[in-house]
């Protein structure tokens, strides 16, 4: 029986030649050609003569060892001993498998496992949220503490840069918002409480909810990338021992960066959005700029600006607790700080809408 | 008998902005020996090394290996001459999402063929035959310890079963016992699978112990190359502080006590 050597395209290949108890290997036996002569030793038994080996490495070694028990190697070249010898030597010994079943009580496990995780998870934030809180103790009594510099480099990253696509997307959802109301408000000759309309769900929910949704997105990501990589290179670790509180300076003016600029980032949605609504309907329903402004001043109260502004501070929080959070929860590789950096853009944009309906509930249970 | 030369370099120049790191630097390097590279902070042997594993062409020279233009060869026949030498990093140098037997296996994916099952089995050999435990196959880099680190980059350098190794600094960072091992373990490997091997250290006690000859880097070139014998009989005021200071001669006491 001989190996085909037109199946290998490599230069170079093995012989497996013989019958009964007589073999006899020849040719180079190496990594590129193990696999031709693999399944043919697999059925041979007896003597193996391997004096015509021309080249033998550790993967060929590694297959005639691997078929000691049932084959006697002789014949071999001294340097070829020696390296069957080498091989046999380290041959591995994988320990007995121990590979329970997929089972009802490894999907029970799975799941208590799950819960257990999530409910750690709340109290870790929990925790990071006291850390924040203490730390902003620490610096109303000793304002000298607070990394100025850092605040402002924070606030103009998560502040300042995000005003070109928050004031576009607001700008949209206006004109959308006009554009639908107008078609459905015309229906009963209403045009005009479009404003209304616009007015009440920017002020009230949409401006703030996609702003901090579009935050989420750009902030949670690059806080958690940010403590992450200073995590997995231990540079976290290395303040510790140099006495500099992590916290301090790594949370806190993140943390304070977007608690600032997140209501003027939602202030600035608020304009635009009304902005947008203005202009279609202007364009759509001739409701003209004078007249939508007197109607918004005379018929909005300034309670739904309130009740929007009231959140901005708490979705500020949530992100920014959650982004640093799972900053700290990377690990030693590379693949945990993308895993991390998603999952934190996931946590925080959920969080912002749970907390968002929450707020829904109590103002109207308030009557506000 | 000749001994046959594996690598060639003639007229290396290596030059960093204006600051030259080599300047016509000739080296040989023959089948089946340990050459140890030692210079000071700065001499480039990091340059060298990832000159001649093609990392970064260097400005000026050639560099032949087995017996073919390193530089100017077609990329198909570069990826051959990669095929036949193996790289281990100062720091191993793992993939880090990779466990250490998905990391042995990578080398191992580009030879067609091969089944999954006996991969895997090549991967463990190599994984056993760097000192390794069974069950470190299944850890993560970030799982282990430096000197684990080093063995499983090793163990990837080696899964092709490449005829020249270049280990950068390999017992850098280990423990006196753990680095002797790494010794031995770089000498038996050498010699049971016929490797050359081209090594840049600072440790003396690994040029003691598995280097066949020595190479110095100085002004910019191989000042010297020769064995440990011939290297303590050498002048030059930096290869003599080098192979005559304190730690050297701690590092000969304990060869003599050995013999």
């Amino acid at each position: 029986m001989t190996a085909d050597p037109s199946a290998l395209p490599a230069p170079e290949h093995a012989h497996l030649e013989g019958g009964g108890g007589a073999w006899r290997l020849s040719g180079a036996l190496t990594v590129r050609s193990v696999s031709a002569v693999a399944e043919a030793l697999e059925n041979a038994q007896g003597e193996l003569d391997l004096s015509g080996l021309t080249r033998l490495d550790t993967a060929g070694a590694y297959l005639l060892q691997r078929h000691a028990a049932s084959l006697r190697l002789h014949g071999a070249q001294a340097d070829h001993a020696a390296l069957l010898e080498r091989v046999a030597s380290s041959m591995p010994q994988p320990p007995e498998a121990s590979q329970t079943p997929f089972s009802f009580v490894q999907i029970l496990d799975r799941t208590g496992r799950m819960v257990a995780g999530a409910g750690r998870f709340l109290v870790e934030i929990t925790a990071m949220l006291g850390v924040f809180f203490e730390r902003l103790g620490q610096i109303a009594r000793h304002p000298g503490k607070l990394p100025m510099t850092a605040l402002v480099h924070h606030a103009d990253q998560v502040g300042w840069r995000a005003i070109p696509i928050v004031s576009l997307m607001s700008f949209l959802i206006g004109v959308v918002l006009a554009f639908q109301g107008a078609v459905q408000l015309r229906q009963f000759g209403a045009e005009i409480f479009v404003v209304d309309l616009i007015a009440i769900s920017i002020l009230r929910e949409l401006g703030i909810l996609l702003t901090a949704i579009i935050v989420a997105g750009r902030t949670a990501s690059s806080f958690t990338a940010a403590i992450g990589s200073m995590k997995m290179r231990e540079e976290i670790d290395a303040m510790r021992t140099l006495a500099i509180d992590p916290a301090l300076v790594l949370f806190v003016p993140r943390i304070l960066a977007l608690l600032i600029t997140l209501p003027i980032l939602g202030a600035v949605a608020n304009f635009m959005g009304l902005f947008g609504g203005a202009l279609m309907s202007w364009i759509e329903l001739g409701i003209s700029p004078p007249v939508f402004l007197s109607r918004l001043i005379a018929e909005t109260g300034t309670d739904h600006v309130m009740v929007g502004f009231v959140k901005a501070p708490v979705f500020a929080i949530i992100i920014g607790v959650i982004g640093c959070h799972a900053g700290m929860q990377v690990g030693g590789n590379a693949e945990s700080l993308g895993a991390q950096t998603s999952s934190a853009v996931v946590r925080a944009i959920f969080a912002v809408i749970v907390a968002d309906a929450l707020f829904s509930i109590f103002f109207a249970m308030m009557d506000i | 008998m000749a001994r046959e030369v594996v690598i060639k370099l003639r007229g290396i120049s290596n030059v960093f902005g204006t600051h030259a790191v080599h300047e016509n630097l000739d080296l040989d390097v023959y089948r089946g020996e340990v050459l140890g590279v030692v210079g000071g902070s700065g001499t480039g042997k990091s340059v060298l090394l990832r000159c001649i594993a093609g990392l970064r062409p260097p400005q000026a020279g050639s560099i032949e290996i087995f017996g073919q233009d390193a530089l100017n060869c077609s990329e198909a026949e570069r990826r051959e001459i990669d095929q036949r030498m193996g790289v281990m990093f100062q720091d191993g140098a793992l993939f880090s999402s990779l466990t250490v037997r998905e990391n042995v296996e990578v080398p191992l994916r580009t030879i067609d063929g091969l089944t999954p099952a006996l991969r895997r089995e090549l991967a463990d050999l190599k994984i056993a035959m760097s000192g390794l435990p069974y069950k470190a196959g299944d850890n993560y880099p970030s799982e282990l310890s430096g000197g684990m680190r080093k063995r499983a980059g090793l163990a990837r350098a080696l899964a092709l079963d490449p005829e020249i190794v270049f280990l950068d600094e390999p017992t850098a960072g280990l423990d006196p016992i753990g680095a002797s091992a790494f010794d031995e373990l770089i000498r038996g490997l050498s010699q049971a699978m016929g490797l050359t091997v081209f090594m840049v250290t600072h440790d003396l006690d690994s040029l003691h112990a598995c280097c066949d000859r020595i190479a110095v880097l100085a002004d910019k070139r191989v000042k010297y190359t020769g064995t440990m014998e011939e290297m303590l009989k050498i002048d030059h005021p930096w290869v003599h502080e080098y192979f005559h200071g304190p730690r050297a001669r701690a590092a000969i006491a304990t060869k003599e006590k050995a013999l």
